[in-house]
């Protein structure tokens, strides 16, 4: 494999056109529908006690706000329980930060090779463009992970990153692109061969990279959820760990963590718990004959402080990125998770993206959503989705309200000439005299409405008022 | 301004409003205890092996006396040619008096013969701190004696589980056996071989980490089956 791979990049402004191409793929539309049905009755299964559920999201919300509440207290007491365990911790503002310190490092072990567990927060940064352009290939090592990269895609789905993908296709893709593969369908050998490729470079790597689920203040613990077994790989063989998260993974005590944990992989794919639960509270110890001899921590905050200012929006924060909400969102399962151009797909994404890059390029993932209020129902830590898809629709038309300051991107969706339409709709619904001549005029030039009426007639027929107005009826039955 | 400094000023700029009341998790499962019937060794058990034969880990129940024996016999069974174990373990004595042929202590730093670790053992065996019945969950507890990579890097896990360790559930195992007061560098849990879904939701088992799980689940002579 070459040491970097091409990435496609896809901005997000271009939301509406990938959508109307993802909708007429039958192809993709087949595999999200059938992957999503899957995993919405796999999660059904494991909640048959609809009363219970309701607690557990009560305690989780609970907990996740209660955090909230106390995050720089947390993360300061995070930082110092880390340091006492011999964890190194880094923090960075932007992107561009989180990726020098994790560049840095590799550079200082002049590795030419970081073999990387499932991380979000690092495609969210773009750290494997970051790590090419410094001559240092990014290996992904989750099995979808590894696939989507292996054919120079992203991520469709948080939890299930090549989701889009058939047997056939991967079948293809590992004929052609891993050495000595040859052309099989069948699972447990695609499996395998992927398996035999990422031990090799387990073996070789000098740097592990991972993502973070939760991470303990009270004890200096990093924890990781995963089924593989590449998340314990990367961080346990290599000499060096670079653990990346955002700064709203801290929880505070070991004892809030069973909660969150039995609701993340219940409402994530439907398992009472995953094959491992990795607590990683230091480095390798004198004595000890494996782990790696550093250990650093990324605490990233990129666009999360935004989100935390202000309180309604705060809730964002309480996602601990179990991807239920996509599964069960029909706007998601139809466009699939490239439509949308950003790391975080579907409603969540709807509501993080804006804050992560801004409303200039984000403006039209909230108005992804049929506001049928799936996300918010199944959502383990209660976040109130649909109001703040509607709250960043808002704020993407109008200026800051009086006394806050602007969101990146404020009001970049406003158009003066909707702004103008909309001024003349209120004066005309303002003045009844006004409106009076409007209706009597329109009823009686009826026959001239336009056929065709902007967005409206794309899937509707065309609007045209009617004979006479209720106004002009009302009044000639009392005539009568 | 250091990035640190600046990230805590504007959260801490930002305050609550609101101070939400502290969780009250114990509370939460200790209600939840209260409405189930009062769990019992057997019970445990029962539900310890049912739900890890779910995760395709397989439970074989054994004696203090014949544990050494069955391994033995399992090792045969499934062709182990190499067993690699805890050098200065609890159990590195009753191994070694068990007569596996190729068994192999974790003597070395890993760095020295990362090679051999990958490519010629087979099995390893390791300890366990207890077990969850709920979930059908092995507590690992890796540390200088029994390394992090015994349980990982070889294709068959043997683990020896006492069935007196057995906790209803992650938050009782964690609560009664005092973690928060220390962890080691790497505490795991572990239910059944590593496995994925990634293609096509298919389930493959052996993804990354071993292929199979087999627990010697450490109960008294009248329990054994």
């Amino acid at each position: 494999m070459s040491a970097t791979h091409e990435l496609k990049f896809v901005p997000a402004s271009e939301f509406r056109e990938r959508s109307a191409t993802a909708v007429g793929d039958a192809h993709l539309r087949q595999s999200f529908r059938a992957a999503m049905d899957f995993l919405i009755a796999r999660r059904a299964a494991q909640f048959p006690d609809l009363a219970a559920l309701e607690q557990q999201r009560r305690l989780a919300e609970q907990i996740r706000q209660y955090t909230l509440a106390r995050l720089p207290d947390l993360l300061e007491q995070l930082e110092r329980k880390l340091t006492a365990n011999g964890v190194q911790v880094h923090w960075a503002e932007t992107p561009e930060q989180a990726n020098a310190i994790i560049v840095d490092i590799a550079r200082r072990h002049s590795t030419r090779l970081v073999v990387k567990g499932k991380s979000m927060v690092s495609e969210e940064v773009e750290l494997n463009h970051a790590l090419a352009a410094a001559g240092i290939e990014a290996l992904e090592s989750d099995m979808g992970e590894y696939i989507v990269q292996l054919d120079g895609e992203k991520p469709s789905h948080i939890i299930m990153p090549a989701i889009h993908k058939t047997k056939q296709q991967i079948a293809r893709l590992f004929a052609a692109k891993v050495p000595g593969a040859r052309y099989t369908e069948s699972v447990d050998e695609l499996i395998g061969i992927g398996r035999a490729v990422l031990r090799e470079k387990f073996r070789a790597a000098e740097v592990g990279l991972s993502g973070v689920n939760f991470a303990v203040a009270e004890t200096g613990t990093l924890c990781l959820v995963e089924n593989e077994g590449n998340g314990r790989m990367c961080t346990t063989v290599p000499d060096v760990h670079i653990a990346i998260t955002g700064i709203e993974k801290v929880v505070e005590k070991l004892s809030h963590v069973p909660p969150l944990f039995g609701l993340l992989t219940r409402s994530a794919t439907g398992q009472a718990i995953t094959t491992y639960f990795n607590m990683i509270s230091g480095p390798r110890k004198a004595g000890e004959k494996d782990g790696p001899r550093e250990l650093h921590l990324v605490l990233v905050d990129n666009g999360r402080t935004q989100a935390y200012r202000d309180e309604q929006m705060r809730a964002t924060l309480q996602c601990i990125r179990c991807g239920a909400c996509m599964n069960h969102c029909p706007v998601y399962t139809r466009i699939g998770g490239h439509a949308y151009g950003t790391t975080y797909p579907g409603p969540i994404g709807g509501i993080i993206s804006p804050h992560l890059l801004g409303l200039a390029g984000t403006h039209a993932l909230p108005t992804a959503s049929t506001l049928c209020g799936a996300c918010g129902e199944v959502c383990p830590v209660r976040i109130p989705i649909p109001d703040l898809l509607v709250r960043l629709r808002n704020e993407a038309q109008h200026d800051a309200r009086p006394g806050r300051p602007p969101l990146l991107g404020q009001g970049a969706a406003r158009s003066r000439l909707a702004d103008a339409i909309w001024q003349g709709w209120a004066a005309l619904h303002a003045r009844p005299t006004l409106y009076r001549a409007y209706a009597w005029l329109a009823t009686r030039l009826r026959a001239l409405t336009p056929s065709r009426q902007s967005g409206w007639t794309l899937s509707r027929t065309p609007l045209k008022p009617a004979p006479r107005s209720l106004h002009e009826l009302l009044a000639a039955r009392k005539k009568r | 301004m250091s990035a640190r400094d600046n990230i805590l000023q504007r959260l801490r700029a930002a305050g609550s409003a609101r101070q939400p009341l502290e969780p009250d998790v114990e509370g939460f499962y200790a209600t939840a205890k209260a409405a189930l019937p009062t769990s019992t060794r057997a019970a445990r058990i029962a539900l310890f092996c049912e739900k890890m034969a779910f995760w395709r880990g397989e439970v074989v129940r054994v004696t203090r006396d014949t544990w050494p024996e069955k391994l033995l016999e399992l090792c045969c069974a499934k062709g182990v040619t190499t067993l690699l174990y805890g050098e200065h373990s609890e159990h590195a004595a009753a191994l070694q008096a068990a007569g596996i042929s190729g068994l192999r202590p974790y003597a070395r730093p890993i760095d020295d013969w990362k090679g051999e670790l990958f490519g010629e053992i087979d099995a390893g065996f390791t300890s366990t701190r207890g077990g969850i019945a709920e979930t059908g969950t092995l507590i690992l507890w890796p540390d200088n004696r029994e390394p992090r990579l015994l349980s990982l890097v070889p294709p068959i896990h043997f683990a020896l589980l006492d069935a007196d360790k057995l906790y209803d559930r992650f938050f009782d195992a964690l609560s009664e056996q005092g973690w928060s007061a220390g962890l080691p560098t790497n505490a795991l849990l572990v239910s059944g071989p590593s496995k994925t879904a990634d293609i096509q939701v298919t389930l493959a088992y052996g993804a990354h980490g071993p292929k199979e799980l087999i627990v010697l689940l450490l109960v008294n002579p009248g329990e054994v089956q």
